[in-house]
């Protein structure tokens, strides 16, 4: 929470202003039961009804007053949280915009979407009620002990060891209790991970018959989840109970020990309802202040939770390069380059060299895991080279702006994500003062601008992630994005999977003749998309297997030779 | 709002039907309540009463003060104990109802066809399940804790008040309604400050899903900033709503507050008055002014437990709304049970739609012998994935039929239906847990052996073996680690575990490099041998072998036959051949 505390700057009178005028309403209140001694003991035992008036009238101004300061509290503490709220979910959404793709690997895109959403709304939640309770409580407690004790020190011994007790069962109950609650979090957390689970592979379980076993195992997690929170119910249902019959305990006694000193005359009657009534109030904060604690605390385990995540620094550092070698335009070099994602893995790149010349066609070709997407992900830095280096147009990838080295480079990866808004709005994403005219030109090449057309041109609607076009579609668009801002460096991670192969065809000769003829990275399959290749690289477990033309690689790639083989039926084929 | 309070009627009645199942208990939870709360209004009087004791010096009655005293301990047990009880069975009635409602809710999800599924958005089911069954709790623990102990003790205190003395009790009874006229007031101002409150949560939300969701993309494209513009500006906007929303909302307890007080120093006023007059002692006073401090507060309680319900209420009603779906129409009673097919498949004058204005599949005919291997082959959007729902039944074809072995699919029992066909889709899906879980999915009784057997045919074997705790590894949402060619893997591996009578290959390798694809095709061919298979694929070389290839575009089959007859042919699908090797 600590560091998250800056994010009251700017706020800071309001932070103090807020539970400020919650003390003085507080304040208010502990008179009362003074005025009503008054007006027992001068009012009542002497008969003057003016008195009584005056007293009267009094309380009545004392709460008018009050009406107003703690309105004017909660203005500045509702003020105080929401512009907290602000500013830390704004400062967390730009600190994830710094993270690199390691970083977003480790924490993973629904982790940080929560944080962004429920986290932050719980934190508001906590600063405010935070803000309006936490001084308060403690302050009525302690300021009704101190009253009693301006009544009768005696008497007020009492309060003290009743408060001392009190808060052994408050917060016994919930130091039990705390650690349950987590445990009920991820009982839920379980529930709608089946939930989520079960929907997602909704054809998969159908087609196994599978629906018996989906509700057994989720009528025992639901199960499981009831137990835990029966457990926690259970416990937490002794707080109120509790409070209250030591409270009023206390009071008996209170009223016990007054008797007594009313009786030798220390105490008069007025002064022991007075004792009452403090007695009384200390009981009705006691358990706002539970109910406050149980929301703070989770509150706080919300900051740890946003904390953790502004705290993570980019593992790269950006360089400051904003041009590269002009000579050497469109070149890339992998110089001896291996990564590793992680200490404790194998390398899945192991020192790799090549140079791609501008303009050239790249082919990259391998097994199911055996680095092709590693390989190219360097190209844009998304991984930073673990030995070697990359240079692109001449110069380190590392020195760099992000800026300076991604605007050199298209890239259209895997699974192809589009957003919400138009077609244009999304092409723009590639380039963003691009004219219509630059959008079709990358739509033609992309084989999208027909189905463009029919779906009603550049302002037709994109829904959330593509979802109004079929699979082949989003790929095409997610091309054509990449087109839009003519970059010196294409890479295309087997990105026409979804397309039926004339489209694919059509797609590679439109590629081909693209005016600035940038250079491209195309990961394939299937080795007709890339025999026409200048350079093909062949990947098996992170290794260049061979590296060179088709037909070279047909005599001295047993890898490239398998999988031409495999594709194309047999040798007579050729 | 009173608009809709007359149409939530049949959700009460709902929502009762499953309290109704622990009547005994909740009855035993009023009793404890009724107890608690009369017990707990008795207190103030035998407060009043010991303070009565004292009269002043020398003037205490410490017999009558012991006894008091005495009875005042014991009504604290009681009263203690039974809130407690209360509290306790209020709590098992509560989340055994939402177990039960939550457990019905994700049974019918299994009952659901999956035209419903398809086309509702999956967040949203999910948060039906979730989020609205637990403020569903949350909305009954508060009514069952607060109402009845409030309504109580408002007719407690009412008649206590009446008791103790009458007038100064009707001028509590007409000045205290006005904290509920307040109230009601703010939260109806504050309504639609809440209501625009959660539109922009609602758009921020999506924000983030989106951007946060495709960080990848976004780092990819530079579009950091703009995202950071986008997103801020969006914050910006819920800043100001949001404080509004929060700052009226928070005016209630203040108001309320300032009422309570006014009606405290009325009672004062008057009570002192009376006392002057000798009609009402001191202690009399003391207890009517801790009456007037608890007379209003099951009013505030009460207002928001209302608020609560009624949010309980519309989440109620988006469960409800999902469990009274209609389920897909269930197997006929004499529906047959398909085994050990033979895999002869008719289709007579098949048609489909999505939506009744939008025909996808037209008079569809196909007659596939036993043991046929049929690729379909297509452009996007050609029906290939349609083609196979129905097969499968995940859809019903809105005309003609699908025979097999002789007997119409609608009348086959779905669960042998489905049990025929092993099916492998392009969309991977794993769940969360083991290596091996995902292999047979749950299913008992399957060995170790089995599982390896299985993973080794679709070539799934060496990368396992080669995982942290091989067989054991615990996969994260979505396959976590996995490639994707790996996940397809995985996903083979099921089938291979059972190999059924007949198989389905959607796009099944469309991730996996040729050379383990082939290796898997020969796995699948040797257990295929006999069996009639579908099999949807970009790959020539797949398709190229098979006994018949469909070319189909538009919902229709424009050719068919074996390749050599097709490339012979020269039409449509020797095009798409062609263009492959242009």
């Amino acid at each position: 929470m600590k560091s998250l505390l800056k994010y009251f700057k700017g706020y800071i009178k309001e932070c103090i202003l807020g539970p400020l005028f919650k003390l003085l309403e507080a304040s208010f209140e502990l008179i009362i039961p003074l005025i009503v001694a008054d007006l027992i003991d001068k009012g009542i035992g002497y008969g003057d009804n003016h008195y009584i008036i005056k007293m009267a009238l009094l309380m009545i101004g004392f709460g008018l007053v009050g009406f107003v300061i703690s309105i004017t509290a909660q203005y500045y503490s509702a003020k105080a949280a929401t512009a907290f709220s602000t500013k830390v979910r704004s400062a967390l959404f730009s600190h994830i915009q710094t993270l690199s793709y390691t970083e977003i690997d480790n924490l993973g895109t629904a982790g940080l979407i929560t944080r962004m959403t429920s986290d932050i709304n719980q934190l508001q939640n906590g600063v405010n009620m935070t803000l309006r309770l936490f001084l308060r409580s403690p302050f009525v407690v302690l300021g009704a002990t101190i009253m009693a004790f301006t009544i009768n020190v005696k008497a007020a011994l009492i309060f003290v060891v009743t408060i001392v007790l009190l808060s052994i069962v408050v917060f016994g109950i919930m130091l039990i209790t705390i650690p349950l609650y987590r445990k009920v979090q991820k009982g839920l957390d379980k529930v709608l991970g089946l939930t989520r689970d079960n929907l997602n592979g909704v054809r998969v379980i159908r087609a196994f018959a599978l629906e018996d076993n989906e509700i057994k195992t989720f009528a025992g997690e639901n199960d499981h989840y009831v137990k835990i929170q029966l457990l926690v119910g259970r416990i937490s249902a002794l707080l109120n109970p509790l409070t209250f019959a030591m409270v009023n305990l206390a009071t008996a006694y209170l009223i016990y020990r007054g008797a007594v000193k009313v009786d030798t005359g220390i105490l008069t009657v007025g002064q022991v309802v007075a004792l009452v009534n403090y007695m009384s109030q200390i009981l009705v904060e006691l358990i706002k202040f539970a109910n406050f604690i149980y929301l703070d605390i989770k509150a706080l385990a919300c900051a740890d939770r946003i904390e953790s995540v502004l705290l993570i620094k980019s593992s790269m550092k950006e360089g400051d390069e904003e041009e590269g070698d002009e000579g050497k335009k469109g070149q890339v070099v992998f110089d001896h380059v291996s990564l590793r994602y992680d200490k404790t893995q194998d390398e899945a790149i192991e020192n790799i060299s090549f140079t791609a010349d501008a303009g050239q066609l790249i082919g990259i070709i391998g097994g199911t895991g055996s680095g092709k997407t590693s390989l190219v992900n360097m190209i844009p830095r998304f991984y930073d080279a673990s030995k070697g280096a990359v240079y692109v147009d001449g110069v380190d990838v590392k020195d760099y702006t992000y800026e300076g080295l991604r605007k050199r480079i298209g890239i259209v990866p895997q699974t192809s994500v589009l957003f919400a808004g138009t077609i244009r709005s999304n092409m723009k994403w590639g380039a963003k003062d691009a004219s219509d005219e630059d959008i079709y030109k990358a739509l033609k090449i992309a084989q999208a601008a027909e189905f463009v057309e029919e779906a009603g041109g550049l302002d037709a609607p994109v829904s959330e992630g593509g979802k109004n076009f079929s699979g082949g579609q989003r790929q095409r668009l997610a091309i054509a994005r990449s087109l839009v801002s003519c970059p010196e460096i294409l890479i295309l991670d087997d990105s026409c999977s979804a397309l039926d192969f004339a489209t694919d065809a059509a797609l590679r000769q439109g590629l081909k003749e693209m005016d600035n003829s940038p250079t491209i990275f195309l990961i394939a399959s299937r080795t007709s998309s890339i025999m026409k290749a200048d350079l093909i690289i062949v990947l098996e477990d992170g290794r260049v297997d061979g590296m060179g033309k088709h037909e070279e690689l047909l005599k001295n790639s047993s890898v490239y030779q398998e999988i031409y083989y495999s594709q194309n039926g047999g040798r007579d084929n050729e | 709002m009173s608009k809709t309070k007359n149409s939530n009627w049949p959700l009460y009645k709902k929502i009762l039907k499953y309290i109704g199942r622990y009547k005994i208990l909740l009855l035993i939870s009023l009793i404890m309540a009724a107890i608690n709360s009369v017990l707990a209004l008795y207190l103030p009087v035998l407060i009043g009463k010991g303070v009565d004791t004292i009269i002043g010096k020398g003037e205490v009655d410490f017999t009558a003060l012991f006894k008091v005293i005495k009875t005042m301990g014991i009504i604290i047990f009681i009263s203690a104990l039974s809130g407690w009880i209360m509290n306790a069975l209020n709590n098992r009635v509560t989340f055994d109802v939402v177990r039960d409602i939550r457990k019905e809710a994700f049974n019918k999800l299994q009952r659901m066809p999956l035209s419903y599924i398809d086309s509702s958005p999956k967040g949203d089911i999910v948060s039906r399940i979730i989020a609205d069954i637990d403020q569903i709790a949350d909305g009954l623990l508060l009514g069952f804790t607060q109402l009845f102990t409030g309504i109580i003790t408002i007719f407690g205190t009412l008649l206590f008040m009446l008791f103790i003395e009458a007038r100064i009790a009707l001028l509590v009874v007409v000045v205290t309604p006005l904290s509920i006229l307040v109230s009601s007031f703010i939260a109806r101002k504050t309504h639609k400050h809440f209501i625009k409150q959660s539109e922009a949560k609602g758009k921020q939300t999506a924000l983030i899903n989106e951007y946060v969701g495709n960080e990848k993309v976004l780092i990819a494209f530079g579009h950091e900033d703009e995202a950071v513009e986008d997103f801020d500006n969006v914050n910006e906007e819920l800043k100001h709503i949001s404080f509004k929303a929060t700052f009226y909302s928070s005016l209630t307890n203040p108001s309320t507050r300032f009422v309570n007080n006014l009606v405290y120093a009325l009672v004062a006023l008057t009570g002192g008055r009376c006392c002057v007059k000798g009609l009402m002692t001191v202690g009399q006073l003391t207890s009517f002014l801790s009456y007037a401090n608890q007379y209003t507060k099951p009013f505030n309680e009460i207002s928001s437990v209302v608020t609560e319900l009624q949010n309980s209420v519309a989440c109620a009603g988006r469960v409800f709304e999902l469990i009274d779906q209609d389920e897909q129409s269930p197997d006929n009673k004499d529906a047959y049970v398909l085994e050990g097919a033979r895999g002869s498949i008719l289709i007579k004058n098949m048609s489909f739609a999505y939506s009744e204005d939008k025909p996808l599949i037209e008079n569809f005919n196909l007659d596939v012998k036993p043991g046929q291997r049929v690729a379909i082959v297509g452009p996007t959007g050609c029906g290939k994935t349609t083609f196979i729902n129905l097969l499968m039944r995940f859809y019903d074809p809105v005309d003609g039929d699908i025979i097999i072995d002789g007997k119409p699919s609608s009348n086959i029992t779905r669960k042998s239906l489905r049990l025929s066909f092993g099916m492998v889709l392009q969309d991977t899906w794993l769940r969360r847990g083991t290596v091996r879980d995902n292999i047979t999915l749950g299913r008992e009784g399957i060995t170790d052996e089995e599982v390896i057997e299985a993973a080794k045919k679709a070539r799934a074997h060496s990368f396992i073996k080669r995982l942290e705790n091989g067989y054991d590894t615990v996969l994260g949402e979505d396959g976590g680690i996995l490639s994707q060619g790996q996940k397809q893997l995985i996903c083979i591996a099921r089938v291979m575990l059972r190999i059924p009578p007949m198989l389905i290959l959607d796009e099944a390798t469309s991730s996996i490099d040729t050379r383990t694809e082939i290796k898997i095709q020969e796995a699948f061919q040797t257990l295929m041998e006999g069996r009639t298979s579908f099999i949807v694929a970009h790959r020539l070389s797949t398709i190229r072998s098979a006994d018949v290839i469909l070319v189909m575009k538009d919902g229709h089959i424009i050719e068919s036959g074996k390749h050599e007859k097709l490339l012979a042919d020269g039409g449509f699908y020797a095009n798409l051949y062609n263009s492959q090797f242009s």
